[in-house]
């Protein structure tokens, strides 16, 4: 580089730099993002298109893994089943909300030694799901779990809760909500935290106590609380894969199977090869995501507005 | 488990060298894939391709183990990128997919040698699709019943060997307080065994081949015989309960603490059984009894083996390898009860003399007149095995489902076949 | 505060208090006590059906020493930190610059990029899996860290740039007109000015990602097998094929696995539910 271009050009720089600069700061993490992100959703729209084994060579069926997956619905089989599955996963999930906002209640005081205590009951959601998953298929277990020695105590059971088909999805959902409910109890206890006391006062002149002061005093100030577990419960719901591969593989005979195990399992595991069936299962559970996430980003538009 | 030792014998090349006349040397690089992961095969397969590098210095043998579970889905990838020149697999339906995807080399030309053609005749059938060989089995065993011996004497049992001898020895035992067999569904394929077992004792090894072909309807009535004769052992108390939630190993220990009489196994089974502690003497096994007198006797015997990938690069070595592996004495060395303790598939090689691998090569050498099946997940096609086992395990918990399970494995049938 | 302080309350329900706060903790954490004592147990407790008694020794050298020293997990724990650490240096060195571009810049797309990165962190695993991983085999990077490490940076920039970019929407926008007044370049305004007001913003979501990727399972599973490359959530379910009805064992496996973000946790509470609760009160 000579002398005299130097200036000429960083004046260039100089005079677009607020223009180029976050296009260049964008470039790198745009750039993975839509390598490993973006692009493969359309990858995968594509590929649920063909019947391809992923050995050899990919053929174009048009819509026949839909119309499969559709008569998997007609016959109730595990199409029916996963996407049964997930609707219970979604509802049942939920209850983290409610349920963290009780142990946040519950621990929302200055007593000596509580700060240890918060952090304790937060402890489970750190621990990596193949764990909670032992954890919990160990606390099942119908010859020595703690579950059966705790109702053969009241003369109940016992139970083989991963092994009857009625209860096993009640009962992996139970070991989600471990964890689950320790997050939303953490982001509310940070909510509670900023409650305006001034307000609480007001209520409490006002003759507002218990469920009354909670429900038109608290609540309305936990909003942003409320919101993000809402958010993180609903992902966390429809995520449900690690639990399920750990504790069940599916079974007992394909029961409690949600969709994004069933797509794992048609497309990788032993007997699986059937990579554009999984491609189509994986876009009916993106577009499940899809209302949500829209949902999502319409509330963050409607606030950037307001901002 | 992934372990890559190096063999560098060009300090042996060299004196060979020397002493041996030239013909042509096998050379180059020789890599591997092995799914014996478990110490006493690992060792095995090890100690063997010693041997063989020692009989060809020139060769650089690269070996690399796989855990055998990871090795199911792996192999989709290292056939296709970074490919060995050997490697292990399963037989019959188990290998078509990367034969069908043109992933395996065709070996057809090793079967036409006279060494190989005479004394591999027996398992050419697991070998061959389309008309041709794509692979050499190295090891076979045998299923069958794995029973408490003791508990049977104290019970006044003997061996049964037809359908209502078994059907009255469950019966006392299950009133002794114990079920009569244990079994662990919650990897499916055991129980894909008792259907095997269940279904070519009803019905024969012809139907067998034919069901996993997909060209009988799975409502036809001989195929719900077949689940009639298992419900009369489920009924009866016959299987442990909860099954659905063990492994196989996790369904070792009602066995071996008297809780349950006997475990339809493949012969793999003894080696557990043995280090938890069942002696000799407690331990025994019986053939799978008749059930249909008018159908011949047919057993399971799944085959492993070796394949050479169709883009290895050094198939002259992978061949001389495969032949290797067959011949007479590694057979009879590799499977022998210090090494693998299964049955070897050379028919000049000799058995161990271990009680269960004699009992188990008489049974299939000279009492299956019907045929040799390789196993349900191996014959039938993934989908359909997988689909099926999960019935399978489904009807040993809920038996009264029957109907329904199999109008869904008709189903699954018409599509899968279809395809 | 509510509800209300229990000091304010009578002598009674103080002393309730007290009694529950203790109880309630052993309930919720009764599952993993239960492993806890099962890892210290000899082998014999499980043959003997003694499972919820004593030990009838105390075997936890025992185990654990199996654990560290004869098994694959010293290997699996290693390939955890190996591509950890890298992504959490990676996603968050990446979503500062777009945090930055995004947060500081207006144009006419900014909006648009910021959704793109949000609703990409939505989405569900499965319908990238079977791309993410034909590239990664065609970079030839199947069963490497490398090919790991790069999903999970792309991956979490979504997440990471969704938080890097609030934070820095709510950092004095004086401070940046001032030094463009003053003629500094964009490049030093980042480097210089905000970067060192991000540092809390940087624990936090370091803290957060470690605990992310330590615990992902899925990714593991897809794109690794194997020692030399798993990482210890994988290859725990190896580690327990092998020790099959080994309860000890395999219970001293899953402790050890689950140590590190929890000692992470503990060691940067602060950070950690900062990071976490960002956006949970205005």
């Amino acid at each position: 580089m000579s002398a005299v271009d130097v200036p000429e050009q960083e004046s260039w720089f100089h005079r677009n730099q607020q223009r180029i600069a976050p296009w260049l700061f964008l470039a790198p993490g745009l750039l993975f993002f839509m390598v490993y992100v973006i692009i493969p959703v359309f990858q995968s729209f594509n590929l649920s298109l063909y019947e391809w084994d992923g050995l050899g060579a990919a053929e174009y069926v048009g819509f026949r893994n839909y119309e499969d997956l559709y008569w998997e619905w007609v016959d109730r089989d595990a199409f029916y089943t996963s996407l049964k599955n997930n609707l219970i996963w979604l509802i049942l999930y939920l209850a983290a909300i409610p349920a963290g906002l009780f142990i946040a209640l519950f621990l929302n005081q200055t007593v000596a030694g509580i700060r240890l205590y918060k952090s304790l009951f937060f402890f489970p959601f750190v621990i990596s799901q193949v764990v909670v998953g032992l954890v919990f298929t160990w606390f099942y277990d119908p010859t020595f779990g703690l579950l059966n020695e705790f109702l053969s105590f009241f003369g109940l059971g016992p139970l083989n809760v991963l092994g009857d088909e009625r209860f096993v999805t009640y009962g992996i959902i139970v070991a989600g909500l471990w964890p689950q409910t320790a997050y939303c109890m953490i982001l509310y206890l940070t909510g509670l935290n900023a409650v305006d006391p001034e307000q609480i006062e007001a209520g409490r002149l006002d003759g507002a106590k218990g469920w009354r002061m909670l429900w038109h005093i608290i609540l309305p100030q936990l909003r942003p609380a409320t919101f993000i577990a809402f958010v993180v419960t609903i992902i966390g719901a429809l995520r449900s894969f690690d639990l399920i591969s750990i504790m069940t593989q599916g079974g007992p005979f394909g029961s409690s199977r949600v969709l994004a195990y069933y797509m794992f399992e048609v497309a990788l595991s032993e007997y699986g090869f059937r990579m554009g069936y999984g491609a189509a299962i994986a876009v009916i559970l993106f577009l499940i995501m899809l209302c949500f996430i829209a949902y999502f980003l319409w509330s963050m538009y409607r606030e950037e507005r307001g901002h | 488990m992934h372990s890559i030792y190096k063999r560098t014998t060009a300090a042996l090349a060299m004196s060979v060298a020397l002493a041996v006349p030239a013909y042509a040397e096998l050379t180059g690089e020789l890599r591997i894939f092995l799914d014996t992961s478990n110490p006493a095969p690992r060792a095995t397969m090890e100690a063997m391709i010693d041997r063989f590098a020692a009989e060809h210095p020139g060769l650089e043998i690269e070996t690399t183990v796989i855990d055998r579970e990871a090795y199911k889905t792996q192999i989709r990838n290292f056939l296709t990128a970074d490919t060995p020149d050997v490697a292990t697999w399963y037989a019959a339906n188990r290998m078509k997919p990367y034969v069908e995807a043109g992933l395996f080399e065709d070996v057809s030309d090793l079967w036409a040698e006279p060494e190989i053609a005479e004394n591999l005749a027996s398992t050419k059938g697991a070998m061959t699709i389309d008309g041709k060989q794509w692979g050499v089995p190295y090891t076979y065993y045998q299923w069958g019943v794995y029973y408490r011996k003791d508990i049977f004497d104290e019970l006044g049992l003997s061996e049964p060997t037809t359908w209502e001898e078994e059907l009255a020895n469950c019966q006392k035992i299950v009133d002794s307080g114990r079920a009569c067999y244990t079994i662990g569904t919650k990897f499916l394929w055991t129980a894909g065994g008792w259907f095997d077992y269940l279904n070519m004792r009803t019905n024969g090894f012809d139907f067998h081949n034919q069901l996993a072909n997909g060209e009988i309807s799975w409502e036809d009535d001989r195929v719900k015989q077949t689940f009639a004769n298992w419900k009369q052992l489920i009924d009866m108390g016959a299987f442990i309960d909860n099954h659905q939630t063990y492994s196989w190993q996790e369904a070792l220990p009602f066995m071996v603490n008297g809780e349950a009489a006997a475990y339809l196994m493949g012969n793999f089974a003894v080696a557990p059984l043995r280090e938890a502690g069942l002696s000799d003497d407690q331990l025994d096994f019986y053939q799978f009894v008749a059930i249909n007198p008018d159908v011949e006797l047919a057993e399971d015997a799944p085959t492993d083996t070796f394949h050479i990938p169709a883009n290895a690069s050094n198939k002259e070595a992978a061949r001389e390898f495969l032949r290797f592996v067959v011949s007479a004495d590694e057979q009879t060395e590799i499977n022998n009860g210090s090494n693998l303790g299964q049955l070897p598939v050379n028919a000049k090689s000799s058995v161990d003399n271990d009680k269960f691998l004699q009992q188990g090569f008489n049974m299939l050498s000279s009492n299956s007149p019907g045929g040799v099946a390789q196993f349900w997940d191996r014959d039938a096609p993934a989908e359909m095995a997988k689909v099926s086992m999960e019935g399978f395990q489904e009807f040993m918990v809920k038996p009264d489902n029957a109907d329904r399970i199999l109008a869904k494995l008709e189903r699954a049938r018409q599509r899968i076949y279809d395809n | 505060m509510f509800p209300k302080p229990i000091e304010k309350q009578p002598r009674a329900a103080q002393i309730t208090y007290q009694a529950m706060l203790p109880i309630a903790l052993l309930l919720w954490l009764g599952p993993l006590l239960a492993v806890a004592l099962f890892s210290v147990k000899p082998a014999a407790d499980f043959t003997n059906a003694n499972y919820w008694g004593l030990p009838s020794s105390f075997e936890g050298a025992v185990n654990y020493g199996q654990v560290f020293f004869n098994s694959d997990m010293p290997r699996y724990l290693l390939n955890s930190f190996l591509i950890t650490i890298p992504t959490v240096i990676g996603a968050v060195a990446l979503s500062c610059m777009t945090g930055f571009a995004l947060g500081i810049y207006k144009f006419r797309s900014n909006l648009w990029i910021f959704f793109l990165f949000v609703a990409g962190n939505f989405v569900p695993f499965q319908i990238l899996m079977v791309p993410v991983r034909d590239l990664t085999l065609e970079l030839g990077l199947y069963n490497t860290k490398t090919g790991l490490v790069l999903f999970h940076i792309a991956f979490q920039t979504g997440f990471c740039t969704l938080f890097m970019r609030n934070f820095i929407r709510a950092l004095p926008f004086e401070l940046i007109e001032a030094a463009r007044v003053e003629g500094i370049s964009e490049v030093r305004i980042f480097w210089y000015v905000v970067l060192p007001l991000m540092k809390p913003a940087i624990a936090a979501l370091s803290v957060l990602i470690f605990t992310f990727i330590w615990n992902d399972y899925f990714w593991a599973v897809v794109l690794t097998q194997g020692a030399e490359s798993q990482p210890v959530t994988a290859g725990i379910t190896s580690f327990n094929a092998q020790f099959r009805a080994a309860y000890q064992l395999m219970s001293a496996g899953s402790i050890v696995a689950a140590l590190p973000p929890v000692a992470m946790f503990f060691l940067m509470q602060k950070h950690f539910i900062a990071g976490l609760t960002l956006g949970a009160v205005k």
